[in-house]
């Protein structure tokens, strides 16, 4: 699970994908995972990491963390093999 | 260690570059974390979640801002509070504290008005189905009596004939005043003579003292214009009436109807920022009363029955994210605990609805559903919401008229409601409903009482 090499992250959360000429915004939790993602950290431990930075319960961050991640597949953010 | 920050939702969302959003991008959104300077946290901790809040101070000064718009431009000027609006006893009192007489509907209502301490002489009796018994009573309280139909005006005269009493009466008038649908079903119609009809009757009769004449033109009314179209019919029956009968019409009683500042559904623009005020409507009432040429010797009472537009703004339900779920289709939802049969209005408003905790600019586009399992609990059919959490608040505004008469125990029980009064304690107004509420009304026949499963 892997965001494709070619789509601009900005610190703010802007997100493009030069490939479909399509923009994305995510806040600034959001943007926190896709940069975990970018960085290779799978499920596991980007769950971990937001349980020690959140004021949160792992419930549900699991339930938030896949469905944000299945909306970024829908956007076709992921390479190829996990499309 | 550091502290921990807080925690929202990640989300992700497409920029669609040309799709304008629909108010050109303002957003509306505020957290409102107090009620009257009452942490709605604190508010649901001690009174549960959901709970209708009323202000006190909201209400007397909602009163004060009508009656202000009307008595600096017509002399003479009465409020009747309209108990089906919100007939909570302690809403109906402050109104009455602050000088309104009460308006009622059924006998049930008048009852209720008479319990609260209202003389039978301020209270107007309106609608369709007084029986024989109340109007007896109505009569001998000497209560303002409106008449619907014939078969009443018979019935009081009749009354009158047998218990040597003369009721006190108005009859309700409706007519054309440009707004679509015509309210004509109540009452006596203005354009094809019914109205003058039951006038000349009521005047014949020699039984009954004419007091007045009524008319509620609509609900909910976004048009001045409506009421100076209506103001000028009735006083021109007034003035028929005084040149036949050589007798004076003492008051005009324009009803309710009013807008308040919520946003009806598929309206464009929000109604906090488009409604016409208080002031609009005043200036349409007296103008046409003032420039109407029924001239009595003392002007004849100008009597409002302001609902919806006195409360409406003076309440607010606040409430408790269950859960948050994606549709088939991708579409968010959210499952708040308060469904339709405790905030009715939803069926005609799109409510306001307002985080009470604080939240980044992130907004996304959400179906707000009730708890109930019925498909009909929708309370917002879209609205761009920022992330809400389980377990977050939120306070929906202006829910002050006619949430707290219609709701109904349906699925889930009916919850508290609280007054914070002028000073900011609040009061339990009504109690929430237990299961023993609905027992008590429930009989069991001896051979239902068992079962063996
Ligand atoms: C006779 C009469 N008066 C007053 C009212 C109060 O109207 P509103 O709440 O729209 O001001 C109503 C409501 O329908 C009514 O029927």
């Amino acid at each position: 699970m892997k965001i494709k090499k070619n789509i601009a992250v900005s610190e703010n959360g802007f997100i493009f994908n030069p490939s479909s000429g399509e923009s994305f915004s995510a806040n600034p939790s959001g943007l926190e995972i896709l940069n975990l993602l970018r960085q290779g950290h799978d499920k596991e431990s980007i769950l971990n990491h937001m349980g020690e930075n959140y004021q949160t319960d792992s419930q549900t961050l699991e339930r938030d963390l896949t469905d944000f991640i299945e909306t970024a597949r829908q956007y076709h953010l992921f390479e190829h093999e996990d499309e | 260690m550091t502290t921990k920050k807080r925690y929202e939702r990640p989300v992700i969302k497409r920029l669609e570059s040309n799709m304008p959003a629909k108010f050109g991008g303002r957003s509306n959104f505020e957290a409102v974390t107090h009620i009257e300077n009452i942490a709605v946290g604190e508010l649901i901790s001690r009174f549960g979640s959901p709970l209708f809040v009323i202000s006190e101070k909201r209400i007397r000064k909602l009163y004060k801002q009508a009656r202000q718009a009307f008595e600096t431009r017509y002399p003479r000027v009465q409020f009747a509070w309209s108990y089906k609006t919100n007939y909570l006893s302690a809403v109906c009192n402050v109104y009455h504290q602050e000088g309104s007489w009460a308006e009622v509907v059924s006998g049930f209502e008048y009852d209720k008005a008479i319990s609260n301490g209202v003389e039978g002489s301020k209270i107007i009796f309106n609608g369709p189905d007084k029986t024989e018994e109340d109007l007896k009573k109505a009569i001998t309280n000497q209560s303002l009596i409106h008449i619907d139909h014939l078969e009443e005006l018979y019935m009081l005269q009749e009354i009158a004939r047998s218990t040597r009493q003369r009721p006190k009466v108005a009859i309700r008038v409706n007519m054309d005043t440009g707004v679509y649908p015509m309210w004509d079903r109540f009452g006596f119609n203005y354009e094809n003579g019914q109205a003058w009809d039951a006038l000349n009757k009521i005047m014949y009769s020699g039984n009954m003292d004419l007091m007045g004449l009524h008319t509620h033109i609509g609900t909910f009314m976004l048009s001045p214009s409506a009421y100076a179209v209506a103001a000028s019919k009735l006083a021109q029956l007034a003035r028929m009436v005084q040149q036949k009968y050589d007798h004076e019409i003492k008051y005009i009683d324009m009803g309710g109807g009013f807008a308040s500042r919520n946003t009806l559904k598929g309206a464009y623009l929000p109604g906090q920022d488009t409604n016409p005020h208080f002031d609009d409507f005043a200036e349409a009432i007296s103008s046409a009363l003032i420039n109407s040429d029924y001239r009595p010797k003392t002007p004849p009472l100008l009597i409002l029955e302001t609902g919806r537009a006195l409360i409406d703004d003076a309440a607010w339900l606040l409430g408790t994210v269950i859960a948050n779920k994606r549709l088939s289709d991708g579409k968010r939802t959210t499952i708040v605990d308060f469904g339709v049969n405790v905030l009715f209005t939803s069926f005609w408003y799109d409510h306001r609805i307002s985080p009470a905790q604080p939240f980044t600019a992130y907004t996304e586009d959400t179906v707000m559903y009730g708890p109930l399992c019925m498909n009909i609990d929708v309370i917002r059919e879209n609205v761009s919401m920022p992330l809400l959490n389980k377990g977050d608040y939120v306070v929906v505004h202006s829910v002050g008229a006619y949430n707290m008469t219609q709701w109904m125990q349906f699925i889930t029980l009916r919850p508290k409601v609280i007054m914070i009064d002028t000073e900011g304690n609040p009061h339990v107004i009504r109690q929430n409903e237990v299961l023993a509420n609905l027992s008590s009304m429930e009989q069991i026949p001896p051979h239902l009482a068992t079962f063996e499963l």
